[in-house]
Parts: structure tokens; C-alpha cells; sequence
């Protein structure tokens, strides 16, 4: 599965859309595909705030939990809800089923992040080892 | 110059290993041994799950360990060293017990199988085998009988579920039908002459155990064979993930969860397997005593009613918040479609019913005891 190019990622394995101040987050197909069948995943409330590089919730398979680490800061302003009923729906496509959307604090955070094509290449070292 | 030692602990590998790798298996290391935990190929673990409880599902597990005793005081050695009563069992017929130390808590649980007049071969766990076989061998110096460590010379494959039968039927001369539910015979299988055939396993479902020679052609020889008969019931691979999602749905123990060097035979509920009636066995006056004293923590069932999974080792709370137990084993359950776990707690929140909290990370999530085991197959009509 390709990595868009208009996403950034991180090395925890997040990946996050931006469109000014407005940022959708998510995890990526490496992560679902390394989790296996995801079947619980736990995110914040609307309206609270998470920080770049701090757990914001938490993603379960049937064999482990695994955190989930916020790629940027902002104010959560919207949940994936049907991921609380359906959270397969991560491993059927990683990069349109989304975790939250959240209005960022500081937009030039994301240039720190790593391009589809860095990820790429960090997931495929990874992967090898 | 001497040769240099090894001192990093070795990750052994089954004979089936490459025929794993081949079929894109996911590895992990469990107990020592390199093993497939899932195959997502066939779906991944809930795929497999299902196909066991629904139609077949086969495991390689290579790794579980084979003690075999044999001779003239071979059932006074197995008395001894374990706990239900072997004197019970006729040839070719199979139990679930426990090798036990002196304070009644658990060495491993085991299948004793008579194999013969006066031979028994005892299945032990992954995790335990070197620990067994010196516990088997120190105990039993003072018997008439032959201690051998057949770990090594099986490749172990568990085909389970209900069409396990059928499955297998295609592949031996045996008469399975002939063969009930912990019996064990031996047959023609896949042209190998005097195969092993136990109606055994790990799952909650039917199924049977095959014990075929450890060499890797023939062991994937095998595997390819059983895989190819099975596809008309669409039998699919399984891995450890799948096979631990089984047990505990099943209520089946797992050592160094359920059971441990810790957890004695009346806390972890295996009253019926433990044969205080029959000759002096290791454990059984620590037993005696703590019978009589009465249990202080009890294994029960749980399922979360709130959002959340629990999982090993989280702490479980009365409904006030009070930490009371622990669990052992937790998981979503892929047949059942529920959030279930095992835990131990005192005997007075062991109610069916009773709520209890568990503490999931930073929150308190509502479950409540239910009956065990979670899942029990359909009986046959």
C-alpha cells in the first residue's frame, strides 16, 4: 500500500494530514499490518489536548496494546466514532480510517515529521532487521 | 584452544520452521522456541480462531516436550510424580494432569498417556521442558522404570476444530471413529508407518495430535499433506495467537498464568483432576492441609462490561475501588465476540455476577464474574 505524499509520519508509526490549521491523524498501514487484527481502540475527548510526542490514546490487537503518540499539538475538535463499534476498519485501510481531527497549535511542527519517502525507507529498515 | 562457550540463551526452532517462514508466518519468540504466532496470508488470528471453532485449523507445536517412562514399576513412577490417577487409565487412553512439589503447587501441567502395559509418555510444556525432565528423572530413581526425553524426536502437529476428524480420516488407516476423546492409537499417516494419533488438545474443540519424526522433509511433507486434505473443509494454518485465544475461551490453563510454582491445585479450580483417594503423590499433604484451610484466592471468568481489555498481570478492584486481584490471562475473544479474562480473586467475589473493576492504564472499567469455561463446544447430536 502507498504512503501519500501529502501525509507526514512519524516513527512511532502515525501519520498526520494537514490543511492549514486543520490536521486529521491516523495510524499507518505498517503499524496496522505489524499489530495484526485490531480489534479496541481508545481515544481522547473532544476539546482535550494533546502534545507532539505524548501518548494521546491507545490501539489494541488481539495479541497487544500499543500507544499512540501524538504527531503534532492541537485541541482534538472531532473522533472517528464508528472505530469504537468497527476499529477494523484500520486494518481494512490504515490511511482513510482516521483516529481524530484536531485544530494544531503550531503548524511548523509537522516539518520535523518524515516525508512518505523517508517513512518508507525507516519501515523497510525496520522491517529488515 | 578450548572451544568458546555459547553463553547467549539459543532460540530453538522447530523442523517446520522454513515451511513457516514460506507461508509468511509472523514470528515471535515464545518460551525459548522461534515460533509462527500468526499467518496473516489466511487472515490473521481471528481468521484462524474461528476456522478451529467452526470447521479446521492446524498447528505445528514442535515445541511442546515428550517424557517417556517405561517398565515394571512405570505406573508407581507416574503415581508418584502427578496428580490425577493413572491407574485408571486403560491402554491407549489419555489424562489431563499436573506434576506437583511438595506445597501442592504446580511443577507443569501434563497428558499422561499409556501407551502400553507398562508405558507412559508424559506431554509437558515449551517453557518447562528441561525443568520436567529433571523433576520426572530425580523422582523417579527409586522406581523400576526407564526415564527418556523424547522432546527432540517429535514434530508435534495439533489438527483441531470439528472436521479435524474428517480431515484427518482421509490421510490414515486408523478408524478414528473408533478413537474417543483422550485416546490415543497409532496408524498409518501419510504413508508413516505406526504414527501416534492422540485425540487431544489446546483448543476447546475436537481435534487430534500427531507425533511424526522430527526431520524437516518430513515434517513439512506432512504439513503440505495435511494442509492439501483439508482444503475442501478450508482448513488454515494457525499460530500461538490463535492457539492462546482458543485456550482461554476454553478455560484451558496456561503455566506461568493460571498455574505457576505459586498457585496451588485448589486455587487454580483442577479439584477434579487432583485424586486425593489414590497412593501417596508429591504434594498431596501440603493439599491435605490447605484443603482444610480453605482457599484464599479463587481462578475466576470475567467478562469487561465497560469498554476495555484486560490483560496479564492488570490489577482487579472490588466495586469500590479496593485492589483485591490480579489477571492472568485476558483477551478479546474472537468467537464469542467479547472483551473475557481470567483472574484470581478471594472466594467471596467469586459470584457469579459479582461486579469487579479492572485497571486498564489509568481507568477503573466495570466487568463482571460470569460462568466458566467461556465457550463450551457443542455436544454432538
Amino acid at each position: 500500500m502507498p504512503y501519500p505524499t501529502d501525509f507526514k509520519y512519524t516513527k512511532e508509526h502515525e501519520w498526520i494530514k494537514a490543511d492549514g490549521k486543520n490536521a486529521t491523524v491516523g495510524i499507518t498501514n505498517y503499524a496496522q499490518e505489524s499489530l495484526g487484527d485490531i480489534v479496541f481502540v481508545e481515544l481522547p475527548k473532544v476539546g482535550s489536548e494533546i502534545v507532539a510526542g505524548k501518548t494521546f490514546g491507545s490501539v489494541e490487537s488481539v495479541k497487544a496494546v500499543s500507544d499512540l503518540y501524538a504527531p503534532a499539538s492541537g485541541v482534538v475538535t472531532e473522533v472517528n466514532g464508528e472505530l469504537a463499534t468497527a476499529p477494523e476498519k484500520i486494518n481494512k485501510d490504515a490511511h482513510s480510517a482516521w483516529l481524530i481531527k484536531i485544530t494544531l497549535k503550531n503548524p511548523s511542527e509537522l516539518n520535523s515529521l518524515l516525508s512518505a519517502q523517508d517513512y518508507e525507507k525507516f519501515v523497510s529498515e525496520e522491517a529488515g532487521n | 584452544m578450548p572451544a568458546v562457550q555459547a553463553t547467549t540463551p539459543i532460540i530453538r526452532k522447530t523442523a517446520l520452521y522454513n515451511t513457516h517462514r514460506q507461508m509468511g508466518a509472523k514470528m515471535v519468540e515464545f518460551n525459548g522456541w522461534e515460533m509462527p504466532v500468526e499467518y496473516p496470508s489466511v487472515g490473521g488470528i481471528i481468521a484462524e480462531h474461528n476456522a478451529v471453532r467452526t470447521s479446521v485449523g492446524i498447528f505445528d507445536v514442535s515445541h511442546m516436550g515428550d517424557i517417556r517412562l517405561a517398565g515394571p514399576e512405570a505406573l508407581a513412577a507416574v503415581q508418584h510424580i502427578s496428580m490425577n490417577d493413572a491407574s485408571r487409565l486403560a491402554v491407549g487412553q489419555a489424562q489431563y494432569s499436573a506434576l506437583l512439589y511438595p506445597q501442592g503447587t504446580f511443577v507443569d501441567d501434563v497428558i499422561v498417556h499409556r501407551l502400553g502395559q507398562d508405558e507412559y509418555l508424559l506431554v509437558i510444556n515449551a517453557g518447562t521442558r528441561e525443568k520436567d525432565f529433571s523433576w520426572v528423572r530425580d523422582h523417579t530413581r527409586d522406581f523400576d522404570c526407564e526415564v527418556e526425553n523424547f522432546s527432540d524426536d517429535f514434530t508435534q502437529i495439533a489438527i483441531q476444530g470439528p472436521k479435524g476428524v474428517d480431515l484427518l480420516q482421509k490421510l490414515t488407516d486408523a478408524d478414528l471413529s473408533a478413537v474417543k476423546f483422550y485416546r490415543v492409537t497409532r496408524g498409518r499417516v501419510c504413508g508413516l508407518k505406526n504414527t501416534l494419533i492422540a485425540r487431544t488438545g489446546y483448543t476447546g474443540e475436537d481435534g487430534f495430535e500427531i507425533y511424526i519424526p522430527a526431520d524437516e522433509n518430513t515434517s513439512a511433507m506432512v504439513w503440505n499433506q495435511v494442509l492439501q486434505a483439508g482444503r475442501e473443509f478450508g482448513v488454515v494454518p494457525c499460530g500461538l495467537g490463535a492457539r492462546n485465544t482458543l485456550r482461554l475461551e476454553a478455560k484451558l490453563a496456561l503455566y506461568g498464568h493460571e498455574i505457576s510454582d505459586t498457585i496451588n491445585v485448589w486455587e487454580a479450580g483442577l479439584d477434579r483432576f487432583c485424586k486425593m483417594e489414590k497412593p501417596d503423590f508429591i504434594g498431596r499433604h501440603a493439599l491435605e492441609k490447605a484443603k482444610s484451610t480453605g482457599v484464599g484466592r479463587t481462578l475466576v471468568g470475567l467478562e469487561m462490561i465497560e469498554r476495555g481489555i484486560a490483560r496479564d498481570g492488570y490489577k482487579v478492584l472490588d466495586e469500590e475501588g479496593a485492589e483485591i486481584g490480579y489477571v492472568t490471562s485476558g483477551s478479546y475473544a474472537p468467537f464469542l465476540k467479547k472483551n473475557i479474562a481470567l483472574a484470581y480473586v478471594p472466594p467471596q467475589f467469586a459470584n457469579d455476577r459479582t461486579i469487579l473493576k479492572v485497571q486498564i492504564r489509568s481507568q477503573a472499567v466495570k466487568a463482571q464474574v460470569v460462568p466458566t469455561p467461556f465457550y463450551n463446544r457443542p455436544k454432538k447430536v
